[in-house]
Formats: structure tokens, C-alpha cells, sequence
């Protein structure tokens, strides 16, 4: 699998290190249910399709980036910047 | 016609030209209606329906596969068998299953080919002999045979091995369960269905489950497609164990989350050799097992790729990995061939242990989560999901395989790696 980092370009997947379900969102703070909290650390879709994953170039830049990604085929779709440095991303490329 | 196989069989048959064996299970057309439907009929789902039959007296079961027998993980694992685990519930559950393995070939009159030829995980450091010394000690108490070898040992054992000092991780000794070893797998698929078959159990290959009948909350059956056909058959219980299709199956369902990923695992297979490795053997210093098959070929294996995988098939870099540990090992491995690779989706739960429950729905029980070691569990998965499903509660050995552990903050994490699944 190539994954097209943002920041790097197009690289071998074995420089990523994958973090999971990018679509579990943390409950927020002053949420103190503990079926909210549960579900989002440990109930996923699974899905056999498109996933919205998190990687991290750990062989590269060492930034987070969230991976679209098919399932059942492999293939990689898009590949996003997250975070304050995509922020500075987006900028640079206006610029 | 002969029903049961034996030396006898075997010589009769043979005097008229073996022209009465029949197949080991029937072709039959689905009935209106079952008392239970098990959706999956790979190794869990045909010992479960074996187990109905035999120890529960419910034999008005129909098992649905969507391929052939033997065409999901109960015909792509590595065929290990093992108990040798760290946490009360694992240990108590995996010992039953070596029971049942002891006696399977003889329970089902078909031979499994189960080779107690012992599980030998390596130990690279004084530190991790310590560990298997815990190890080992933990297994004894739970009445699980182990033995702490020291590296002369281990090279008596294994004359292949590399032990010298200059190995790439230098091997200290390591921990053997002894009675622990392989069956072979198509059998095993083979044994339960022709087993489960000879007690009355339907088993309905090539028909795809689309869907559950409902009534209100409550499973009452299922919708399935059948040589192009949609066939809709009613059940009091339906049961699950699709391992890596658990999302997808339960889906359908209306269940859209569950603590579970689905990956995709590699196995190997080199060409045939002589006699070469005797045990299956486990390197310390990563995540690779590897045995020799009764044809000659070693068998082996690694980590899962680490994304979430539907593809049965994987990526090149886990080879590299897999390649690399079995040389660090067997440096002569070198200049075999490497004859096939494959791949099977791993249902990866969250702490790394299975889940044996009634529900999630009224009607309904789950079987799933068997990460990568669903193999060795076929027989008392099959057995406890059997109780399970008759007794409409779990049996004492699959109480703690719940699938509300995790918010009460009672995972079964045996590696200690948090709700990682592509870690366990």
C-alpha cells in the first residue's frame, strides 16, 4: 500500500504506524456516562468499505495524518493533514 | 452402506471394491423451520452444532455457510493447539479445549490427526526466562503441564536451531507445554460436520445469510440467498460465529458496534522437507510460530498487518518481518523455497479474548473475537456456545467472555495492551 502524506509525498505503508478509527470521537469532558465513554474506547463499526483511520508517519515526519481507505480492497483514497500543522498546511499552499 | 469408519470398515469395503462409502455429510434442502440456526459453518459453528446434537439433544439444527466447508479460517490457520495462557478464565477455558482435543478423534470417529508434539516459546533474555518461569508456575496451578528448558535442552530439542552466541538474538532456554501440538485442520472441519450430520444437523453450504426475520426486537430466523434464490428460514435461537465477518453478519442485524476489528493474518507455507523441525516453536524476540506439516512443509507465521482488513489476502512488509524472525532462528531456512502464502480476516477483539454470550438481541447468541487463535478453541468454543444456547446462559467456563466486560472494566487483556486490537 502507498499512503501520499501530505507533508511527504507518497511513501511505502511499512513507514506508517497505524492508530486506529479515526470516526471514535471522545465524549466531552463533563460527560460522565459511562456507556458514552465505554463506547467510544472500545465499540467500533468495523466496517468492509471505506474507513476513516488515523496514521502516524513514523518513518517520516512523525505527524499524525487521517487515512481514508478501502477495506476489502486496499486502496487508499485520500490521505488528510490534522491538527495545527494543517492549519500552517493550508496556508503555505495559499501563499 | 457404511456409516461408521474402522479397520473393519476399511477391509470390507475393500473386498467389494469400495463401492459403499457415502459422503461424509448429506446435501440437504433447508427445512421451513429449525430449532436452532448457526450462522458460520467453519470449525466454531460446526463443533457448536456437533455439541447441540451430542451433549444437548437438540438435533433439529441447521448450519449456514456461505462457501464451502473449510473455505473461511478453519482452513487458512497454522494449526496450532495450546493452552498455555497467563489469566484464570483463558487458562481454565483453553485446558477444556485440550481435553476435548485429547479425545476428539475418538468422539467424532474421525481422525483429526492431533499431534501433542509440544509448543516451545523461546526466551532471548535472563529476563524473559524469568517471565516464563512465572509463566510456567502460573500454567501448573491451573493444572496446565509446563516445563522451563535451559538452552542445552532446548538445542537437544532442536538440533536445527541456531543457539550459539552470535545468533542475531541469542536464545537463553524457554517454556514448553509438552502435551500442546497440531491437528489437522480440514479434518477437524470434516470430523465435526460429518459428525454433527450423522446426528440429524442440516448443514447448508453455499447459502448466504442477507438477513434476520424479526419480530419486533427478537430474532425469529434468518434470510439467506440460495443458489439465486432468497429462502427465508425460522428459528427459535439463531447463533453467530463468523469470526471476521462478525461486523459485517451482525450489521445486518441492525448491530452497527461491537469491540471488534477485523484484520487480515498471513500464514506460510515453505516445500516439503524431511523431518527438520519436531516442535512447534515460537521466537521470543518477536511474533513468529512455526511447525512442520505431516506433508514436510514448514508452516508459519506472524503478526497481523496491522490495519483493519477485510481482504483475505496481505502486504508484502509483514513477509519481510515473518522472513526475517524464522532466519534469525533457523539460519538453513535460508535456502528453502517458499511454496504459498494466504490470508484470513482475524475478528481482533479489544482485550485480545474471545466473546461467548447470549444476545445482544433477544433470540440471538454471539460468537466472536477469536483474534488469531480462534483455531485451538474450536472444540470448547463449539461446547461452551452449545450450553450457551441451550441453557440460555453461559456455561461457568464462558462466563467471564461476556460482551459487557469492557464497560464494567473487566477486559481478559493476556498481553496487557489496551484496547489495541491490532495489537493483541
Amino acid at each position: 500500500m502507498i499512503i501520499t502524506c501530505p507533508y511527504c509525498g507518497a511513501r511505502s505503508h511499512s513507514e506508517f504506524t497505524y492508530r486506529g478509527d479515526a470516526t471514535a470521537v471522545r465524549p466531552a469532558m463533563d460527560n460522565t456516562s459511562i456507556e458514552d465513554h465505554a463506547a467510544y474506547v472500545f465499540d467500533r463499526k468495523n466496517p468492509a468499505g471505506l474507513h476513516r483511520e488515523l496514521w502516524n508517519h513514523t518513518g517520516g515526519c512523525r505527524m499524525h495524518v487521517v487515512v481514508t481507505r478501502d477495506t476489502v480492497t486496499h486502496e487508499v483514497v485520500s490521505c488528510e493533514p490534522i491538527g495545527p500543522f494543517a492549519e500552517q498546511l493550508k496556508k503555505d499552499a495559499e501563499a | 452402506m457404511t456409516r461408521r469408519y474402522s479397520a473393519w470398515a476399511i477391509a470390507k469395503n475393500a473386498l467389494r471394491g469400495n463401492r459403499d462409502w457415502r459422503p461424509a455429510w448429506r446435501k440437504p434442502e433447508p427445512k421451513k423451520a429449525y430449532d436452532v440456526i448457526i450462522v458460520g459453518g467453519g470449525g466454531h459453528g460446526l463443533s457448536t452444532a456437533f455439541y447441540l446434537a451430542h451433549v444437548h439433544g437438540i438435533k433439529n439444527v441447521a448450519v449456514v455457510e456461505k462457501g464451502y466447508l473449510g473455505s473461511g479460517n478453519i482452513g487458512r490457520n497454522t494449526t496450532i493447539v495450546r493452552s498455555n495462557y497467563r489469566l484464570t478464565p483463558n487458562s481454565a477455558f483453553y485446558e477444556k479445549s485440550m481435553t476435548l482435543w485429547r479425545e476428539l478423534s475418538h468422539t467424532l470417529n474421525y481422525n483429526v490427526m492431533f499431534s501433542p508434539r509440544g509448543v516451545l516459546n523461546l526466551a532471548h533474555t535472563p529476563g524473559q526466562m524469568d517471565k516464563y518461569a512465572e509463566r510456567g508456575n502460573q500454567m501448573r496451578l491451573m493444572g496446565v503441564q509446563s516445563e522451563l528448558l535451559d538452552r542445552d535442552q532446548v538445542a537437544r530439542l532442536n538440533p536445527g536451531l541456531d543457539v550459539s552466541g552470535s545468533a542475531r538474538f541469542p536464545i537463553e532456554g524457554g517454556l514448553l507445554q509438552p502435551d500442546a501440538g497440531n491437528a489437522r485442520h480440514d479434518a477437524v472441519a470434516w470430523g465435526y460436520a460429518r459428525g454433527a450430520d450423522r446426528l440429524g444437523v442440516d448443514i447448508l453450504e453455499n447459502t448466504e445469510l442477507t438477513g434476520f426475520l424479526r419480530e419486533g426486537d427478537k430474532v425469529v430466523g434468518i434470510e439467506a440467498q440460495r443458489g439465486g434464490e432468497t429462502v427465508e428460514i425460522c428459528a427459535q435461537k439463531v447463533g453467530v460465529t463468523v469470526a471476521g465477518s462478525t461486523g459485517k453478519v451482525m450489521a445486518l442485524a441492525g448491530v452497527e458496534h461491537l469491540p471488534i476489528e477485523s484484520t487480515v493474518l498471513q500464514a506460510f507455507v515453505s516445500e516439503s522437507v524431511k523431518p527438520l523441525v519436531p516442535n512447534v516453536i515460537t521466537f521470543g524476540a518477536g511474533h513468529l510460530y512455526v511447525s512442520q506439516s505431516d506433508k514436510g512443509g514448514l508452516v508459519f507465521g506472524g503478526n497481523i498487518d496491522y490495519f483493519n482488513s477485510y481482504a483475505q489476502r496481505g502486504n508484502l512488509p509483514v513477509w519481510e518481518e515473518v522472513i526475517s524472525e524464522m532466519l534469525a532462528m533457523f539460519p538453513n531456512f535460508a535456502r528453502l523455497r517458499l511454496l504459498r502464502s494466504w490470508g484470513g480476516v482475524m475478528d481482533m477483539s479489544m482485550d485480545g479474548s474471545p466473546i461467548i454470550t447470549t444476545g445482544p438481541l433477544p433470540g440471538m447468541y454471539l460468537n466472536c473475537g477469536w483474534c488469531y487463535g480462534g483455531f485451538k478453541a474450536t472444540p470448547a468454543s463449539g461446547w461452551c456456545f452449545a450450553h450457551t444456547i441451550a441453557n440460555d446462559q453461559p456455561h461457568a467456563l464462558n462466563s467471564a467472555f461476556t460482551l459487557e466486560r469492557f464497560k464494567e472494566g473487566n477486559p481478559i487483556d493476556e498481553l496487557g495492551a489496551g484496547p489495541t486490537p491490532w495489537y493483541h
